[in-house]
């Protein structure tokens, strides 16, 4: 029997506004605990929360994003349960009307492409953090109070891939928004995901069960994989999946149980009294949506007809917005999509990840990269050189020509020169000299080398080539011991 | 004359005139706050020494030119309000023992005026009592008879003006806290429209009925204090940005042709004879002044109390949820694990009406009664605004009692709930409507105790019952808000 299984995921995500949603409290990440916080994120008597307008801006963002329909009248309510990193004892949330409903976003499956929907959008605060010492437990409440946007799908998804297809592309539409750092370590793009298993063909659910704290892409998929396979182990042995709660255990790559269903919470939802709903304008809708950046699907499908490259290419040069404006900038400057497209996914991407870093955080710009190839095409510098130029501009932020000539890295194209060269390296390497002209032609490349490392790579290639291979053919195996 | 006997209008202009000094008018309230805390318990905090401090660096501020409108003026704070550096405890164990770091904005808006927060006033527990015996701290006596309730939950601050323990006060009145123990109490209070004072600081028991409002001797002394705490505050989303007008400067006595409206389902059985003879008198004052009565109808109004206590409770339970001893107050001891912290602290530290309240909230909340019960008073509750905005096509105030019933003995009503909720039967509807409303005294019983009227009015209209109020005293000659003379 074939068993299908059906995801859903409720992702949230950590939004990048200075300040937190009810108060004017850092939401930076790391401070001394406890260190930013105030009266109203503290949840002290008395106080009252204050809505942080850019939050609406970004959850706004987000919905004309994600196709949703962004609704005009929403309100806040309160989530109430106990737990010290709690200190309400109630969280700000929304309920019954979130800002944003009835949305999509495609992502790329085996099949192809598919629709997965987006059932709501909702605007909420964050809680704090307990840290665990031996008997006791602290609490740290600095990120008490940090806007969070959750994002809860439709059950579209069939397998653990394509459920990882549809974070990625979520959390790269959140990146390209810049409402959102998707650091899943530090936890500012968290996901819970529902899943059940149900005979290929049958149209209705099965009982799901809920699981919480994954917080890498892998670990999504060996979750979901382990729940599947132990659902429909369930189900073969007679018995039933019971509706829980279950924790991932990436240290064992399994499942547990943290609580079922009649354990589970009543929150008591009800309209926060200390805040006015939240009515938008269409003007103000509007003028967010003449602001959105294209968003990932399009730029992907632009460049794939714009610039001719393989999906491959596309794929990695659009991981970063940044990263495809800069490729951009550089085709414009210099017309040649593809070349640059190799160098920019190897070169520049190695530079880039050494020092894990986005290619805004660094010295180097368009200009220099047309500089290089420029070199090139003039072959005042060979790949080699560009090779070893390119750290020194990131670093330094210098003319790539300038760097050239203070680094030595000027190709020799001299005839003379490599002859000279040349002529040292076959006297020097009689024994494989004498293998060569004995037919082990092979070796040629082993010359090449030979001449590379002599000159620190800096040797024009095209000329090495020709000059070797007519040096070679004067040479018979007589001369071998003379020269 | 005695200072004591000076309204802070009065006192006011001495100040201004330079006739008195504020220490003397602060020290004269001291004097007075203790000699009678021991009969009235109407203090839970006094800290003369901060009291003290407070007015020594007011006369530094004097030499350099500081001016305001309540300077020197001492205005007892009930104990809900918060203020920094000053114990708040809400009168409730779960609380004893906190100091705000932060001033509740009123008090921000106080001291900008060059007021003393004189004391902190006791309360019903959470301001969830209709008498004040629910404090942790001991029941407050009436002036008027020490064998009897204050009423509540401001009963503290009602009673520093009738005792002359403080020549003003501030409470906060959800179901009516400011007008029933100002009624039975004989003094002025006024619960202003929702939004019109800021709640940022008080410590809060219904969000959506919460409002902070002044007590007082007078009507001029009420509307100066009013419009000194009035005003939008970034802090407070549910406050409204509309400007004070200066009440005080604003208040007539000419009420010729405004419409005075007689709810018919306010004269029900069960209100005491005398105080319907009293309103009845008012009424025919208030026809020689030239206001025009009609009777009306207020509909929805016996669903009041019914809605009231699920809307107020349901908001307490989560508002309440706070207090569970991992930060501040009262922390309960010897505790296993974190469920036991918990439910040994607010065991401990919650008295039996707020426990009530909290369950009855919890309740009217849980998933499958919620539509039963939360959101169908909330339903209920619309339809009675909705009496009160068609009654003010026609009327410009209502006219009513402030309470079923003049002040009650101690214990009386304690063992029965429902019989201490009527009390607040009158007032309720107003914080369910967010409407302004004025309890002022209109005289005294067969036993002598005070009874009290209330004037209700459309949304942000406190001039205009104001107004009504001012020409109904000026009428009278006064009111007699002190039972005692010997001072």
């Amino acid at each position: 029997m074939e068993f299908e299984a059906v995801i859903g995921l409720e992702v949230h995500a950590q939004l990048l506004t200075k300040s937190k949603i009810f108060c004017g409290c850092s939401t930076e990440f790391g401070a001394t605990p406890n260190s930013q916080t105030c009266p109203v994120c503290l949840g002290l008597p008395g106080v009252l929360p204050v809505l942080n307008k850019k939050v609406v801006e970004f959850a706004i963002m987000l919905g004309l994003a994600t196709n949703c329909t962004i609704n005009k009248n929403s309100y806040f309510a309160r989530k109430n349960y106990f737990y010290p990193d709690l200190p309400k004892g109630y969280q700000i949330s929304q309920y019954e009307l979130p800002i944003c409903s009835n949305g999509y976003i495609i992502i790329k499956t085996k099949d192809g492409e598919k629709k997965i929907g987006i059932t709501r959008i909702h605007m909420e605060e964050d809680a704090g953090k307990l840290i665990h010492e031996g008997a006791f437990s602290l609490v740290d409440l600095n990120r008490t109070g940090t806007p969070l946007l959750e994002i809860v799908s439709e059950p579209d998804m069939r397998t653990p891939e394509e459920a990882v297809s549809y974070l990625k592309e979520l959390r790269q539409i959140l990146l390209y928004l810049g409402i959102c750092d998707g650091n899943m370590e530090e936890g500012s793009f968290r996901c819970d995901a529902n899943v059940s298993v149900r005979r290929k063909g049958e149209t209705k659910f099965g009982t799901k069960t809920e699981l919480k704290n994954i917080n890498s892409f892998r670990f999504i998929q060996k979750a979901l994989e382990f729940e599947i396979e132990r659902q429909i182990d369930i189900i073969e042995s007679g018995g039933t999946v019971i509706q829980e709660t279950r924790l991932f255990d990436s240290s064992k790559g399994i499942t547990i149980s943290m609580r079922s269903k009649e354990e589970a919470h009543d929150y008591r939802y009800f309209p926060e009294p200390d805040l006015m709903p939240v009515f938008l304008d269409d003007a103000y809708i509007e003028d967010i949506k003449t602001k959105l950046p294209e968003l990932p699907y399009e730029k992907r499908k632009r460049f794939m007809k714009l610039y001719n490259l393989p999906e491959y290419d596309v794929e990695i040069l659009t991981t970063d917005r940044s990263l495809a404006d800069f490729y951009e900038s550089c085709v414009k400057l210099y017309n040649n999509p593809k070349t640059i497209s190799n160098f920019v996914m190897t070169e520049i991407q190695k530079e880039l990840n050494e020092r894990k870093c986005a290619i805004t955080d660094t010295k180097l710009k368009p200009e220099h990269i047309v500089e290089i190839f420029k070199l090139l095409d003039e072959n005042k510098l060979n790949y080699n050189g560009a090779k070893a130029l390119l750290p020194k501009v990131i670093e330094t932020g210098k003319n790539p020509s300038l760097l050239m000539e203070e680094l030595g890295l000027i190709q020799i194209s001299d005839t003379n020169e490599l002859k000279t060269i040349i002529q040292e390296v076959l006297k020097n390497n009689k024994k494989e000299l004498k293998e060569y002209l004995t037919g082990k032609d092979k070796l040629f490349a082993f010359f090449i080398g030979q001449v590379m490392k002599k000159t620190s790579g800096k040797a024009n290639p095209k000329i090495l080539q020709e000059l070797l291979k007519e040096m070679l053919s004067k040479i018979s195996i007589d001369d071998v011991d003379n020269l | 004359m005695s200072l004591l006997k000076l309204s802070i209008t009065q006192l006011k202009a001495l100040i201004e005139k330079k006739d008195i000094k504020p220490k003397e008018i602060v020290e004269l309230y001291i004097k007075q706050a203790k000699k009678y805390q021991e009969k009235t318990n109407a203090f839970i905090t006094f800290d003369e020494e901060n009291i003290i401090e407070q007015v020594k660096e007011l006369e530094k501020k004097l030499e350099k030119g500081f001016s305001g409108k309540l300077i020197g003026i001492p205005i007892a704070i009930k104990d809900n309000i918060c203020t920094k550096g000053i114990k708040t405890t809400c009168a409730s164990k779960i609380l004893y023992n906190f100091i705000p770091p932060y001033d509740a904005t009123v008090i921000e808006k106080l001291k900008v005026e060059g007021a003393i927060i004189f004391g902190k006033t006791n309360m019903d527990e959470f301001a969830m009592g209709s008498s004040n015996e629910t404090s942790f701290f001991g029941p407050v006596r009436n002036p008027w008879d020490w064998e009897r309730i204050p009423g509540g939950s401001s009963g503290g601050s009602a009673v520093t003006i009738s005792a002359k323990q403080a020549p003003a006060a501030l409470g906060s009145d959800t179901g009516g806290s400011i007008r029933q123990p100002a009624a039975l109490c004989g003094v002025v209070g006024l619960k202003p429209t929702y939004g019109r004072v800021s709640r940022y600081g008080l410590i809060a028991f219904g969000s959506s009925l919460d409002q902070i409002g002044p007590f007082s001797r007078n009507i001029e002394d009420c509307a100066l204090l009013l419009e000194c705490i009035s005003g939008y505050d970034p802090k407070d989303s549910t406050s409204i940005n509309v400007d004070v007008p200066p009440y005080q400067k604003n208040l007539k006595k000419d009420i010729k042709g405004l419409k005075i409206g007689i709810p018919k389902e306010y004269f029900i059985e069960g209100v005491e004879e005398d105080i319907v003879k009293n309103i009845k008198n008012a009424i025919n004052i208030f026809k020689d002044l030239g206001a025009e009565i009609k009777e009306i109808s207020l509909p929805h109004t016996s669903y009041g109390i019914a809605v009231y206590y699920l809307i107020a409770t349901a908001e307490a339970s989560s508002n309440l949820a706070r207090y569970d001893g991992v930060k501040y107050g009262y922390r309960a001891e010897n505790i296993k694990d974190l469920k036991s912290l918990y439910i040994k602290t607010k065991k401990e530290g919650f008295g039996e009406e707020v426990k009530r309240r909290i369950m009855l909230g919890t309740f009217s909340l849980a998933s499958g009664y919620y539509d039963a019960y939360y959101k169908r008073a909330s339903k209920v509750r619309t339809l009675i605004k909705n009496d009160f905005l068609k009654a003010f096509e026609e009327v410009d105030a209502i006219l009513c009692p402030t309470s079923p019933t003049t002040a009650f003995k101690l214990g009386e009503k304690t063992s029965d709930p429902i019989q201490m909720y009527l009390s607040d039967i009158f007032t309720i509807n107003v914080n369910l409507a967010g409407i302004p409303s004025i309890s002022i005294p209109c005289g005294f019983d067969k036993k002598g105790l005070p009874i009290g009227m209330q004037i209700i009015g459309n949304y942000l209209e406190e001039q205009k019952i104001l107004n009504l109020s001012y020409a109904f005293e000026q009428n009278i000659g006064g009111f007699k808000y002190c039972p005692f003379e010997e001072d």
